[in-house]
């Protein structure tokens, strides 16, 4: 290759090509930089409306959303406060009148083809999941996608129980989907017939996420009573 | 293509290039990884089709304005970053736009970068070309490119989901074909495609044939791909 290069009569010096490298480095960089520092603000603003049409979707009556995280020690506002590894995120949703309108969080656990990501509102009264809403899947559609409108595998999660047990340390009884036509309890996802490995992980992926949670939440639920 | 100077191609020969004659996908089978992977419906295809026009047209642009300033031994890793940069505009631009679109087109937006067809052109014509028939020349690439998507995604969506750009087209009774919107339908829909374009090809040569012993599109069609 170098050989060729010397051999032809046209010699590029090494000065010219760092010269041109940089150069594009140069114009490239510029563009970049400037598109992201225009887009940022328009960005921001889609994912918190993204963000904000998904938990009303899970939580009717809602109006206002702010986000928390919690740890073993209590819960934080996520704005101005970077969020520890082991902290569990979740949003404080809120009616009209200010008061709390429920919890949302999301879970998420491997479906068939990916994983599945659920964002579930929290009756904070019920002390049960009211609604659920996908945020991404890659299940399969005309199957997996059914948990998305199969009317009677939502009507799971019109009030699924995840009380707390006594000693406040994890749920009195786990997220369990089971087989269509089995749900005997209100803690039970009834699964879509044709559509198990979808329907299980999102009881996984509400369990895991309800049981890290819950435990930290619900001790310090009256923080949250009225809108800050 | 290969002996350019001959004969000057005009600016519209330049922008009807990519549209039918060396139509992308259908003709030079370039960039199939989003031809199969996102054409599950017409509204990801148009959205792909658009961006990769973008990026093709404005990295086309930029490389022929810069073409006498990158020496020949540097050329690729220019190339690519001058690629790669368009990609990120696009892809900063498509999240400001619109979040769903986003999740729709997924890592397909950065692998842009690797479609082939943009570092073909760039290498293939862009490098040689003044700016204004280079760019043409690549904006018609990504029109042709988009009418490929489109004409494959449509299909599938008309076929697996009963919609087109996400209206219901034959009621609720319809059972939808779903293997169409799985990755196995993008390979049906894009044989058939490549079956009806092959069939056109061979009319017009067994048409030609007798008036001209040797005719000169296929060499062309050859030269590039």
């Amino acid at each position: 290759m170098t050989e060729q290069t010397q051999a032809a009569p046209v010699f590029t010096s090494t000065a010219s090509m760092i010269r041109a490298l940089g150069l594009i480095a140069t114009i490239c960089g510029v563009i970049i930089v400037g598109v992201y520092e225009s887009t940022l603000t328009p960005v921001a603003a889609n994912k918190k409306l993204a963000l904000e049409r998904q938990v009303f979707k899970v939580l009717p009556g809602a109006k206002h959303v702010t986000e928390y995280f919690a740890t073993a020690s209590g819960i934080t506002p996520t704005e101005g406060h970077t969020v520890p590894a082991d902290a569990v995120r979740f949003y404080a949703v809120y009616g009209a009148d200010k008061k709390l309108a429920g919890i949302a969080a999301e879970g998420s656990s491997a479906g068939y083809a990916d994983q599945v990501r659920v964002l579930y509102g929290y009756d904070v009264t019920k002390q049960a999941i009211v609604g659920i809403g996908v945020v991404s899947m890659r299940e399969t559609p005309g199957i997996g996608d059914k948990i998305l409108t199969d009317e009677d595998f939502l009507k799971n999660f019109k009030e699924l129980d995840v009380r707390l047990a006594g000693d406040m340390q994890a749920l009195a009884n786990a997220v369990k989907t089971v087989k269509h036509g089995t749900k005997k309890n209100a803690w039970e996802i009834d699964a879509i017939s044709g559509a198990t490995v979808t329907s299980k992980a999102v009881g996984r992926g509400i369990n895991q996420s309800a049981q890290a949670l819950l435990p930290k939440l619900v001790p310090h639920i009256d923080q949250l009573r009225s809108q800050p | 293509m290969s002996t350019p100077e001959k004969k000057a191609p005009s600016n519209m020969d330049e922008l009807l290039d990519g549209l039918w004659k060396q139509n992308p996908i259908f003709v030079m089978v370039l960039g199939m990884c989003p031809t199969l992977a996102v054409t599950v419906s017409a509204i990801n295809s148009i959205s792909m089709g658009l961006a990769t026009t973008f990026v093709l047209a404005a990295s086309c642009l930029l490389v022929s304005l810069l073409r006498n300033a990158i020496p020949k031994e540097v050329r690729i890793a220019s190339f690519i970053v001058i690629i790669a940069t368009f990609v990120t505009v696009v892809d900063y631009a498509i999240q400001a736009i619109s979040l769903d679109l986003y999740e729709a087109l997924g890592a397909y937006i950065k692998l842009i970068v690797a479609n082939c067809i943009l570092l073909g052109r760039a290498e293939a014509h862009a490098a040689k070309t003044p700016p204004i028939p280079a760019t043409l020349n690549a904006f018609g690439m990504g029109i042709g490119f988009t009418i490929g998507l489109l004409a494959i995604g449509g299909v599938r969506e008309i076929l697996g989901a009963g919609k087109l750009f996400g209206i219901s087209l034959f009621g609720p009774h319809f059972q939808p074909w779903v293997v169409m919107v799985l990755p196995p339908g993008g390979f049906f829909v894009l044989a058939c495609w490549l079956i009806v374009f092959a069939w056109f090809k061979q009319n017009k040569a067994n048409k030609s044939k007798p008036q001209q012993g040797c005719h000169t599109t296929p060499t062309t069609e050859g030269s590039r791909a």
